[in-house]
């Protein structure tokens, strides 16, 4: 796969171009280029061919698996109609060619409830231009965030910054960090993307073998992407200073604030792709099929996973109906009661604690320790290390209060001082993340949800021992029932064990793009939550 | 006069006392007696006695204290002496009442904030009306009377970050927000603020009225800057501007001093900083006790500006004593020195120190003031009596280099272009240069260069090819290129050559008007030129008759005109105001070579590397000698000759020099090759370098911003594609594909494309590529 991107990188970047004539220049080498193939490779490409030709055909097939993305993700129909073609003519020849698995780029959501690259409006489709024509390709993470196009818009900016333009590190290191933020996670939707561009961007494969082939530098981050990820609250400025003053081993603060940035975004993406159980691209291995569609068409994940069979979607509808009025109406009277009966500060004290010992109740699914599988897990160490609840007993951490260290005056000037701009970038970002609306629930029209997402957004925070002063807790108990606790804990916590029914199971009447939407906050949340403590280690350290 | 009496009652000095817990805002009473400190866990009154603090009064009471304890501001009322309102992180507003007989001091409670209450304010007259800010976007106003607010404005759903009663208008308060707004609200209309400008890109943390003049405000943000808006007139203008290091989260205005004003910040940067607001580029005064942020200032009484109290996360309390305060001023370096264009060369400092008596024997020492050939004065400042900086009156000298004597520099072009410094074994990487400095005629740099060779290379290989090397360089007898005193004696001699420039009078007009621009953009403010009274008129005119001018005795220069502005880190080609002589203390290193090498001066080098560097002795033996041979090149200002041999090197030296040596090096060399327009070796030297903060160079600003060529709008970071008119930018003049490599323009007419078309293009045509018809050229 990744050869054929080397060694024709230059053929599929035009694609991307606005202008619809470089795109059919483009389009014209690359139907020459898999004739030629097609025609060495000879019609019928049989099991029985000496090596040469297997390798021949499975360049081949790799290049055909690019085409068939671009026939269905490609947000330039000329490009698309053009691969069509292209597709069916090679078939003709008698070429067996790929076809898509999966249902879409959701395992949970239906495939048509998704944008479809060929119907957008032009806002959207000007994003998605634009992510085309500086990744060659569109992922299925992008088309899952599209169904909210202003907060896709600051995603893919901030990513793009952050992989792509010029920073402290070094190209190839970012997707190094990158891979081993989400292989913390299992994540090999991630990963997959990432060691392909990793060695894109000239990296050296032999670090893909495991962290232990990577330079010692690297290593080093082994600790931090570690507690990063599950239990934030454990970093101090002792393991700040390990990084910055390890002889000729040690980061600049200017990279560590890169890598720290790079960490949680991968572990909240890694969240985000589990919790909406994104599939993988069509072009890479897992995302298409030689194979007739006769047989079995499931995805291997939903086989490991567990549900294999497609679960009844509208099953349970009857009972649950009625859910979204009763959550409705209970945040009204929140609204309301607000102001006459005042809860005593001792209660609100209480409150806190409570649900963040209850968030310690709430079981996910399987607790056992789930032995990831080999090739993911050689990116980082310790395989054991997960998350731990917040408030164990014997143990204890000392809350930290967002009026003492937060976002918006401490950790913004922070990220922004040694790593120019992209605070701005940040700050934008988690707030669109959090301001997001269309004032719409399920089927209702015109509700003020601000007091729904502040609650999920401090629930999260709540799990990491984050706590603000000025909330009643007692709401996130009104507002969010069991079976969506559940499925926040299981995606911030363990993204790994979200299954299908975790994501039907909560919110039944909701809209998928409203459950996407919920998967947003949650991701930003948990961003913001690792990003607080290790900014708060940083600033330590500097103190 | 009774008011100025009770203030020079106050005494005391620089003092501090430990509180138990971080404070995040302290208030002074009235008197200037007490001041009371809140913080998440802390709520106290201390006494402020003659020589500490003491504890009065802790208002923190119960046994688990609930979250109105926690206060995220505090204002102790300036009319009623016991009256203190908090802000709680909860959204409670708490009065409390000293005067009350039980413990429990608390007086009333509102909780009709939904979120943090950012701050409380008390009207400076009016003893029962309190405002508060929150997070939630609202003020409020309550009557202290009543049990709840009396009118509520609405920010618009942005968190109100502070508030503040203006100290002359009744009626009038400021807010200001997140979003980078201040508003200013008329207290009996609740329906609309008056006016709204948008003062910060971010946060406004805090706003403070100037205590005297009607309608100043000073505002602090994220975005670094204090600003000062003048309001008394239609539109809102900003009037000055304080750059600070780091997000500013209070700012004060000094009693009694009518451009002063303090600020602390919010994140990183732990110093109290007293600003002239005149003088943006250097704080007036600091203070540097605090080990942590500090969070809260406030002048201790309202009429005296010497005493300044502050409170900190490093959980103490301090009073500071304006004369304790650090003078930034005084430290920061008051000589400047700026290359032209042509090598000219202009050095501005001290009077005094120009007018020290002339060197004996040094040509160039002619050319200081002692000559006295003094230019027009072309700016000349009165004391202002309200302005406090030290008055510091500069000469200004221009050394004009000879026509062609720029050559002077051209050893140092040619050597940084032609030495190596890495990419080969170390032995070759020497030897290459040694011939280098050899062709260049630059024998004691050569002989260095060998030398280094043989001290640091294998001793399996060493002797022949020296000797080889050196009978190639023939007609050098050996004894001399040893004698390193006669060495460093011939190379003054051609340092004084060097300085054999004559200096020149200012081209008056042209560089006087440059330099007045500055200086007034700088102080933002021409009240010097025109506000000050007959003499500042004559200045004006001497400035424009340049002849008459010449007979000005003396001329000041404003001091942040030439050396404040960026510290010039290095004086490397500098001609040197005191000649070194050769036996100066500055040449040890030489002579620590030399006395090693005496006693055999006669003897060829190869007997030498035999009898003294024997295979046995390790490199490391060197290292000192190689060492104090750094620091004499670096001394001597050939910079360029330290900084190679330390990459060359690389670690068997490295560890010998200390860090900051190192780097000061490295920066020196850095400048002086980006002065003589050497990005390529600059940036090979930075790539090598093994210092951090030299490394880091090459991380920062590395960000270009282009406009789109079709509609003249700035891109946005992604892709090729123009936002606005979903065009392809930046594309090739030449063959019309987007240009993703180098791209090269005409600064005529803004065609350009890929390096190697353009460059092909413009040698067969001479017209631009893109068919606008300007003359483009490729040099």
């Amino acid at each position: 796969m990744m050869d054929v991107r080397d060694s024709s990188a230059g053929r599929w970047d035009a694609l991307g171009s606005r202008d619809s004539s470089f795109r059919h220049a483009a389009m014209e080498l690359v139907h020459q280029e898999v004739m030629r193939r097609v025609e060495s490779t000879g019609p019928v490409p049989d099991r029985q061919s000496s090596s040469s030709t297997d390798a021949l055909s499975s360049d081949l097939n790799s290049l055909l698996a690019h085409v068939l993305m671009l026939s269905k993700r490609c947000p330039y129909e000329d490009v698309r109609k053009e691969c069509i073609c292209l597709l069916q003519m090679v078939q003709d020849v008698g070429v067996r060619i790929p076809r898509p698995m999966g249902n879409g780029p959701s395992r949970f959501i239906p495939e048509k409830e998704i944008l479809q690259v060929s119907k957008l409006d032009e806002s959207t489709q000007s994003i998605f231009e634009d992510a085309f024509a500086v990744l060659g390709r569109l992922d299925n993470i992008s088309l899952v965030i599209g169904f909210h196009p202003q907060y896709l818009e600051s995603f893919l900016k901030t990513q793009h910054y952050l992989l792509q333009i010029d920073g402290p590190l070094s190209l190839h290191c970012r997707h190094y960090i990158g891979i081993m933020a989400a292989a913390r996670h299992q994540c090999t939707y991630l990963v997959n993307l990432h060691v392909n561009d990793f060695l894109q961007v000239g990296g050296d494969p032999k670090w893909l073998n495991g962290l232990g082939e990577a330079p010692q530098k690297l290593q080093a981050l082994g600790e931090l992407n570690k507690i990063l990820a599950h239990r934030p609250w454990l970093l101090t400025k002792e393991h700040i200073e390990h990084l910055l003053k390890a002889e000729e081993h040690s980061w600049s603060l200017a990279e560590l604030i890169h890598i720290v940035v790079l960490l949680t975004h991968y572990h909240a993406l890694a969240s985000f792709t589990f919790g909406c159980g994104i599939t993988p691209d069509i072009q890479t291995d897992g995302g298409h099929t030689f194979r007739a569609p006769s047989l079995s068409g499931y995805c291997v994940c939903d086989i490991a996973n567990g549900n294999g069979a497609l679960e009844e979607m509208f099953g349970n509808q009857q009972e649950s109906s009625g859910e979204v009025e009763v959550l409705m109406e209970r945040m009204k009277q929140l609204q309301e009661c607000r102001d006459e009966e005042e809860a005593s500060q001792e209660e609100m004290a209480t409150r806190f604690e409570r649900e963040k010992t209850e968030s310690m109740l709430v079981v996910t699914s399987e607790d056992e320790e789930c032995v990831p599988s080999r090739d993911v897990s050689r990116h980082f160490e310790d395989p054991s290390y997960g998350y731990k609840d917040f408030s164990r007993r014997g143990e204890h951490v000392p809350t930290l209060r967002v009026q003492d260290y937060s976002w918006e005056d401490h950790g913004f000037s922070l990220v922004n001082r040694l790593y120019p701009d992209f605070g701005q970038l940040l700050d934008e970002k988690f707030q669109i993340a959090f301001n997001l609306t269309y004032n719409t629930m399920a089927t209702h029209q015109g509700v003020d949800t601000s007091m729904l997402r502040r609650a999920i957004w401090n629930y999260i925070h709540c799990m990491f021992g984050i706590r603000y002063d000025d909330y009643d807790y007692g709401e996130i108990n009104q507002l969010l029932d069991r079976s969506f606790k559940v499925y926040i804990k299981t995606m911030v916590c363990s993204p790994e064990k979200i299954t299908k029914r975790m994501y039907e199971s909560f919110w039944r009447q909701f809209r998928h793009s409203e459950k996407v939407h919920v998967n947003l906050l949650l991701m930003e949340a948990r961003m913001q939550a690792e990003l607080l403590y290790a900014l708060r280690a940083i600033t330590r350290y500097m103190t | 006069m009774e008011k100025m009496n009770r203030v020079n009652t106050i005494s005391g000095r620089t003092m501090f006392c430990h509180l138990d817990a971080p404070a995040n805002a302290i208030s002074v009473c009235r008197d200037a007696t007490q001041v009371v400190v809140a913080g998440r866990n802390i709520f106290k009154i201390y006494g402020l006695e003659e020589d500490g603090f003491v504890e009065r009064l802790n208002l923190r009471v119960g046994r688990k204290p609930s979250l109105n304890f926690s206060c995220a501001d505090v204002m102790w009322h300036q009319m009623e002496e016991n009256l203190l309102a908090t802000a709680a992180t909860n959204g409670a507003v708490v009065t409390w009442n000293l005067a009350r007989p039980c413990r429990n001091k608390q007086e009333q409670l509102f909780t009709e904030h939904k979120r943090t209450v950012n701050k409380v304010c008390f009207h400076p007259t009016e003893v029962n009306m309190l405002l508060s800010g929150s997070q939630d976007g609202f003020m409020k106003c309550f009557d202290l009377r009543k049990k709840e607010s009396v009118s509520t404005f609405s920010g618009q759903s942005e968190s109100v970050r502070d508030v503040q009663f203006s100290m002359k208008d009744y009626f009038t308060f400021a807010a200001s927000f997140e979003n980078g707004n201040v508003q200013l609200w008329d207290i009996r209309r609740p329906d609309r603020y008056e006016r709204m400008f948008t003062a910060h890109t971010g946060p406004v943390f805090c706003c403070d009225w100037h205590p005297e003049d009607r309608g100043w405000l000073a505002t602090g943000g994220r975005d670094k800057m204090v600003k000062v808006w003048d309001m008394s007139t239609n539109r809102v203008k900003e009037i000055y501007c304080v750059q600070t290091i780091a997000s500013v989260a209070r700012v004060k205005w000094r009693p009694e001093r009518r451009f002063h004003l303090a600020t602390c910040s919010m994140m990183v940067d732990h110093n109290i900083y007293v600003w002239d607001v005149r003088r943006p580029f250097i704080p007036f005064a600091t203070f540097e006790e605090h080990k942590d942020v500090t969070t809260g200032i406030v002048w201790r009484h309202q009429h005296d500006p010497y005493f300044l109290l502050s409170g900190s996360k490093d959980s103490t309390l301090y009073q500071h004593m304006f004369k304790d305060a650090s003078r930034p001023v005084d430290r920061a370096n008051p000589e400047g020195l700026c290359f032209g264009l042509f090598g000219d060369l202009a050095f501005a400092a001290k009077e005094s120190l120009m007018a020290g008596p002339p060197s004996v024997g040094d040509v160039g020492r002619k050319t200081y003031p002692g000559g006295d050939r003094r230019y027009p004065i072309f700016f000349f400042k009165k004391p202002d009596v309200t302005e406090q900086f030290a008055q510091v009156s500069s000469a200004l000298s221009v050394f004009e280099s000879e026509a062609g004597s720029s050559v002077g520099m051209d050893w140092f072009i040619n050597t940084a272009q032609s030495y190596l410094l890495s990419g080969k074994p170390f032995a070759e990487l020497c030897e290459h240069n040694a011939q280098v400095a050899k062709r260049l005629n630059r024998l004691q740099e050569s002989t260095t260069w060998t030398m280094l060779r043989i001290m640091f290379s294998e001793p399996a290989n060493p002797s022949l090819s020296t000797n080889h090397n050196l009978n190639k360089s023939g007609n050098l007898p050996l004894v001399n290129s040893f004698s390193m005193k006669e060495m460093s004696a011939a190379l003054n001699e051609r340092n004084k050559e060097n300085r054999q420039d004559n200096i020149h009078s200012l081209e008056t007009n042209l560089n006087n008007n440059d330099e007045n621009e500055e200086t007034e953009g700088s102080e933002g403010q021409a009240e010097y030129l025109f506000g000050d009274a007959e003499l500042d008129d004559d200045d004006l005119y001497s400035m424009e008759h340049d002849n008459q001018a010449a007979e000005e005795p003396e001329y000041l220069l404003p001091q942040e005109a030439f050396p404040l502005r960026h510290e010039i880190m290095d004086h490397p080609s500098a001609p040197e105001p005191v000649q070194e002589k050769p036996e100066s203390p500055h040449v040890s290193g030489s002579e620590a070579e030399s006395m090693c090498l005496t006693p055999m001066e006669s003897i060829s080098l190869i007997s030498v590397s035999q009898l003294l560097f024997s295979p046995h002795l390790p490199p490391k033996f060197f290292c000192p000698i190689v060492k104090e041979m750094l620091c004499y090149y670096a001394e001597q200002g050939d910079v360029q000759m330290a900084v190679s041999v330390l990459i060359v090197l690389g670690d068997r030296i490295r560890k010998e020099i200390d860090e900051l040596t190192q780097e000061h090096w490295y920066m020196s060399y850095i400048d002086l090759l980006q002065r003589f327009e050497l990005w390529n070796v600059s940036n090979e030297v930075i790539k090598l370098s093994t210092c951090g903060a030299i490394m880091c160079l090459n991380q920062t600003s590395t960000t270009l911003h282009i406009n789109c060529s079709n509609c003249k709008r700035p891109m946005s970071n992604k892709g090729w594609i123009c936002d606005r008119c979903h065009q392809c930018a930046s594309v090739c003049a030449v063959c019309h594909h987007v240009v993703k490599g180098l791209f090269v323009w005409c600064q005529g007419c803004s065609h350009g494309g890929h390096l190697e078309h353009v460059m092909e293009w413009l040698k067969q045509s001479k017209h631009c590529p893109a068919g606008c018809g300007h003359l483009c050229e490729y040099t």
